[in-house]
């Protein structure tokens, strides 16, 4: 299969790790990756803060770059930016007035995957450990983010893949379900109802006594990792890509607040 | 008697009333979140009822069908609403009612005041309502002279203490019971001052002191969950059977409802009958249904009187996008699975109605640009919650994200300067609608490792991106981004193979790869 990878702007500029493991799971598979070079973001950032007009050419652009190439399907590691691609791209063009992009957005649309739901349900992916070599001897929790659970209803793809990957342990996270406090511009406009937000979420998680959690999209993930990492929890957060792509031989490094910047190992 | 005008007007006639935020949001998010014993109180009980209400809805195996039926009940009584208001007048007058129509707040109290008025009474009994919080009856009453009693529980206690209810199905949410002990010695007339916290005690308290009401009082005021077009009766839904009391003992009983509250016919009652007590209480069923169709000789009130209120429904029914926020049944689903609600409590978001669905429906029914109700929308992660529990399927986030457009929209042009959000949206359309553009950008990331310094986080950002660093870090960025790595990856053929280069055994992350300082 020729999969088109969306990074998605978050993870390019901030979490390339994550990207790079995304490419390095479909090609364990035997997939061909391609990165149309136009891509940027799908603009919920926009379109979640009531910009539809700014949002407008971030959409445009977006739909632009995914019809450019031949591929199959598209794949994002981000449950958040999928749904966006998926659900507000056509409403944007729509409440633009521009009857041929939403037509347009809708087929991109159709064609994108979230990176779990793109595993099993077309991959058939179902143990990571003797399909893809995952192996990771740690610890963790896991956060469903609330766009991947509830927009995509992606139901535990992302859990039941990392419970089959090699050495792992897995502690449930109590009120898993409940919002981490991000939901972009929020954090920063009520930043207080966000704060109490985080601050029960990174409780929960330190209770579990993993020592990382894990989830599918980044920027929940910088938010929650960020948090642990004000209140020097020595606890950090990583993509379940990174996680898969980690290997006996090349294992993902985790020691303690090194994966603030994920990819990366403090030394 | 106000004739049948309720037409649309040309102008929307936008509602008034306890409808509005007197400061923004956060702000009085902020004030709530201080109180730790509200937070307790707050977590304890949502916690509870979402547990209830979870445990009763997993019991159906058609809830998604009842959800999809509430929905299309709902969508064609707005899409059929003149036709079915004037069958309900029409059923209701035949059966011996006497309707009232009222185009906002203001309207309404004085329809209400002037029929206490004609009985000669100066008191009034109460059962729970929502539209008589929303027009501020007991105020406005108050002002004219006439005592009105609570008599739901809840809101007796929110009553007594001079408070304001917090949640629309459970008002005293806020109070435990010893705050509830301390409220009843200090403001019930005749209590036992030996009173304690448990349960029991203080409903038996609550009950001899209503039941005092209950006998006098010649006139009781309600509002109603539904109103049925084709036979011109109204339903009460209640736990307590207060309500009952109300809707029975008393000579004259007025009703006050939204225009929306409104179904075609009896049958349609069975589906909100199995939706609204899950959803709400998380009861199969509710204690007390009333049902009322105008006046029965000799038996219950005769003299039976219904206003039908706008008080900004036309204007929001007119809102194509925010039109389904009418849909609700007032349950309170959505609040009790609301992360933010269940921080900040009701009174955060200053209207009658709190919560994921206050935060449309307060701004839909006064629009947008009243007071402070343009921070409503933003009392949000999005997190969707909220949609999930409806059992109405009322698309809450997206009717947010609506009205963050129409807010963001209301304001571009009339501001004097452009503000943090307007110049950083603008700026990161710019960014964000090329990849040569991001490209661009990203070559500026080794900046923010500088600016990271030596212990690889940021934190502390100045302006609005302070909310951000108050309680988080940012991590330093990485010395080049996943699209620098491809095209180097893919354009210098000779180059060494990354880890993740086509063609190369499968290997984990290297997280030293590539990524090294400059």
């Amino acid at each position: 299969m020729r999969i088109a990878l969306f990074a998605t702007c978050i993870v390019d500029a901030m979490y390339p790790a994550t990207a790079r493991a995304t490419v390095s799971i479909l090609e364990r598979l035997g997939h061909e990756v391609i990165f149309p070079a136009g891509q940027a973001c799908c603009g919920q950032m926009h379109v979640n803060s009531g910009y539809f007009k700014e949002a407008l050419p971030v959409v445009a652009n977006h739909v632009k770059a995914f019809e450019e190439d031949e591929y199959d399907v598209a794949v994002a590691p981000s449950g958040s930016c999928v749904a966006s691609v998926k659900h507000q791209h056509p409403m944007i063009a729509r409440r633009c007035g521009d009857a041929g992009l939403e037509a347009r957005a809708a087929a991109v649309g159709h064609k994108t995957y979230e990176l779990s739901e793109l595993l099993v349900d077309v991959l058939g992916v179902t143990d990571a450990a003797a399909q893809l070599g995952s192996y990771f001897p740690h610890k963790i929790t896991y956060h469903p983010s609330c766009h991947g659970m509830r927009l995509l209803r992606l139901g535990d793809r992302q859990l039941d893949l990392l419970r089959s990957v090699g050495g792992i342990e897995l502690a449930e996270l109590p009120e898993a379900e409940q919002c981490c406090g991000f939901g972009g511009t929020f954090s920063m406009k009520n930043a207080d109802v966000s704060s109490a937000m985080l601050a029960d979420k990174t409780a929960n998680i330190c209770g579990t006594g993993a020592e990382l959690c894990a989830g599918g999209d980044a920027s929940c993930l910088m938010h929650i990792g960020g948090g642990l990492s004000r209140q020097g929890s020595g606890v950090t957060t990583l993509h379940f890509a990174e996680i898969l792509a980690s290997t006996a031989e090349h294992p993902a490094a985790v020691t303690g607040d090194v994966r603030l910047t994920t990819g990366r190992t403090a030394r | 008697m106000s004739g049948t005008f309720l037409g649309m007007p040309s102008l929307p006639v936008f509602g008034t009333g306890n409808l509005h935020e007197h400061e923004p949001f956060p702000k009085a998010a902020h004030r709530e979140l201080g109180n730790a014993q509200l937070r307790a109180n707050l977590g304890h009980a949502t916690r509870t009822i979402r547990d209830k209400r979870l445990a009763v809805v997993s019991e159906l195996p058609d809830w998604e069908e009842l959800r999809d039926a509430g929905r299309a009940i709902k969508e064609s009584v707005m899409a059929r609403l003149p036709e079915l208001l004037e069958a309900f007048e029409a059923n209701f007058t035949a059966r011996g009612g006497t309707i009232h129509w009222a185009r906002d707040a203001g309207e309404a109290n004085s329809i209400v005041a002037a029929l206490i008025r004609d009985q000669g009474a100066d008191e009034v009994v109460k059962v729970k309502s929502m539209a008589t919080q929303e027009i501020g009856l007991n105020e406005y009453l108050e002002e004219q002279g006439i005592a009105a009693f609570e008599t739901d529980l809840a809101e007796l206690i929110v009553q007594l203490d001079h408070d304001k209810p917090s949640h629309i199905l459970v008002p005293a949410i806020h109070k435990n019971r010893s705050q509830v002990r301390d409220i009843f010695l200090r403001e019930m007339d005749g209590v036992d001052p030996g009173l304690t916290n448990d349960p029991a005690r203080l409903a038996a308290a609550a009950r001899a002191h209503l039941r005092r009401k209950f006998l006098s009082a010649k006139v009781a005021v309600s509002g109603a969950n539904f109103a049925l077009a084709d036979s011109g009766t109204l339903a009460v839904v209640e736990s307590e059977g207060n309500g009952r009391m109300c809707l029975t003992l008393p000579e004259t009983l007025i009703t006050v409802m939204g225009v929306e509250k409104l179904l075609p016919a009896w049958e349609d009652l069975e589906v909100f009958m199995q939706l609204l007590p899950r959803s709400s209480t998380g009861e199969r069923m509710n204690p007390y249904t009333s049902l009322w169709t105008g006046v029965t000789p000799d038996d219950g009130p005769q003299n039976v009187h219904l206003v039908l209120l706008d008080n900004g429904r036309s204007a929001a029914l007119a809102d194509e996008m925010g039109r389904s926020a009418l849909h609700c049944i007032r349950c309170s689903a959505c609040m009790n699975v609301c992360p933010v609600y269940e921080r900040t409590g009701g009174h955060a978001y200053g209207s009658t109605y709190p919560g994921p669905i206050g935060a449309i429906l307060s701004p839909l029914l006064t629009g947008i640009t009243a007071e402070e109700n343009n921070s409503l929308p933003y009392a949000s992660s999005l997190c969707g919650a909220c949609y999930d529990a409806c059992p109405v399927k009322i698309n809450i986030p997206d009717i947010l994200v609506h009205l963050r457009g129409e807010d963001v929209d209301s304001k571009r042009g009339k501001k004097k300067l452009p503000s943090q959000m307007d110049l950083g949206m603008k700026a990161a359309a710019w960014a964000l609608s090329s990849g040569k553009n991001l490209g661009l950008v990203e070559k500026a990331l080794p900046l923010g490792r500088i600016a990271a310094g030596p212990d690889k986080k940021i934190t502390k950002l100045p302006g609005i991106a302070a909310g951000w660093t108050q309680s988080r870090d940012i991590p330093a960025p990485p010395g080049q981004s996943f699209r620098q790595w491809w095209n180097k990856e893919h354009q210098a053929p000779e180059g060494a193979p990354g880890p993740y280069a086509p063609g190369t055994e499968p290997t984990g992350p290297q997280p030293t790869g590539t990524e090294e300082n400059p």
